[in-house]
């Protein structure tokens, strides 16, 4: 995988990530950041637990693919009441 | 009238929500498997508690999407019941038939015991057969029911009078969000949610979506039954229309 792509053909990745939004309370990531504070982790000021998903997508070389990812989280990967997110469109197929 | 209980992968509840419907209120009822397009001539749709799809990506999420749902959303929109329970609940909020969204709970504990909900809507057609500030007592289970939406939304939630149940003391007082266990242990608003909110519905009030379990206190045998009313509300106010 190389560098950031824009647009279409070939194999593309789209990499999202999910994380709650800074005004919403995260539970998830308060319990980590005191479990962290717990195993002798000094500093750890604040966690957000958030996720994200790789997206193996092949596009044709007119489509514009950040908007077709932008549409997806829209329509189903994010729920904007309590979420936000950042894409990254990357060359080739993730490795793991 | 004929009534249609919403039968998801994961769904829980649904047998609960019939039996109360078609034994305890002598109903037609059927189930409705979430991949149909039709309602078959439900007037009352319920979507029922469970995990449904797993929980998947998040609760309600993926069974917003279901085939049923454009039915269940024209329906609704052409004025029909719709009772969302618990996970159904969470489907009416990822589906943006009712606004906001759910957060884990507080303490990121599976909750499932007895709240009590002060009831803040007698006139619509689920809560015809409460009174106002009367309080319930009924089951919760879940770990999601952390109810938020964004602050100007919420006022203007609150404006219209959209919150029908929530979360209080045995006497009907609301306890902060933040507040916290008393001597006993026992927390209020167990779940955290905003505004102690624990159910809420439309504009129209034909849609209603809470996190307690009214089906699982609505028969003698049960112990409790304050959850029966809601049931013979609903049906009621369609037998009037009808």
């Amino acid at each position: 995988m190389a560098n950031k792509k824009t647009k279409g053909t070939g194999p593309i990745t789209a990499r999202i990530t999910v994380y709650p939004r800074p005004e919403i309370l995260d539970p998830q990531g308060k319990a980590i950041a005191s479990a962290l504070t717990r195993l002798g982790f000094d500093g750890v000021e604040d966690v957000r637990a958030g996720k994200s998903f790789e997206i193996q997508l092949r596009a044709a070389a007119t489509q514009d693919v950040e908007e077709v990812v932008r549409r997806m989280c829209k329509d189903l990967l994010v729920n904007s009441v309590v979420e936000d997110y950042s894409v990254e469109l990357l060359d080739g197929e993730a490795k793991p | 009238m004929r009534c249609g209980v919403v039968v998801f992968p994961g769904s829980n509840c649904d047998h609960d929500v019939y039996h109360i419907l078609k034994h305890v209120l002598g109903q037609e009822v059927t189930f409705l498997w979430h991949g149909e397009d039709s309602l078959r001539g439900s007037e009352l749709v319920v979507l029922p508690g469970g995990f449904s799809y797993g929980d998947y990506l998040r609760a309600g999420a993926m069974a917003a999407l279901s085939p049923i749902m454009a039915a269940v959303r024209r329906h609704a929109e052409a004025g029909g019941l719709v009772l969302g329970i618990c996970n159904g609940f969470q489907m009416l909020l990822e589906s943006g038939l009712l606004p906001g969204a759910m957060r884990r709970n507080r303490n990121l504990l599976f909750e499932c015991r007895d709240v009590f909900l002060r009831v803040e809507r007698d006139d619509l057609p689920f809560t015809r057969g409460y009174r106002k500030g009367q309080v319930l007592r009924m089951p919760i289970a879940h770990a999601e029911g952390n109810y938020i939406h964004h602050a100007d939304q919420l006022e203007s939630l609150e404006e219209a009078g959209r919150v029908v149940f929530r979360y209080v003391s045995p006497e009907g007082e609301v306890a902060a969000e933040d507040a916290a266990p008393n001597e006993l242990g026992e927390l209020w608003n167990v779940n955290g949610s905003i505004n102690a909110i624990a159910g809420i519905c439309n504009e129209e009030g034909n849609i209603m979506g809470m996190m307690p379990h009214p089906e699982r206190c609505a028969e003698e045998i049960l112990g409790n039954v304050d959850g029966l009313a809601l049931f013979s509300s609903a049906v009621g106010a369609l037998e009037v229309t009808a």
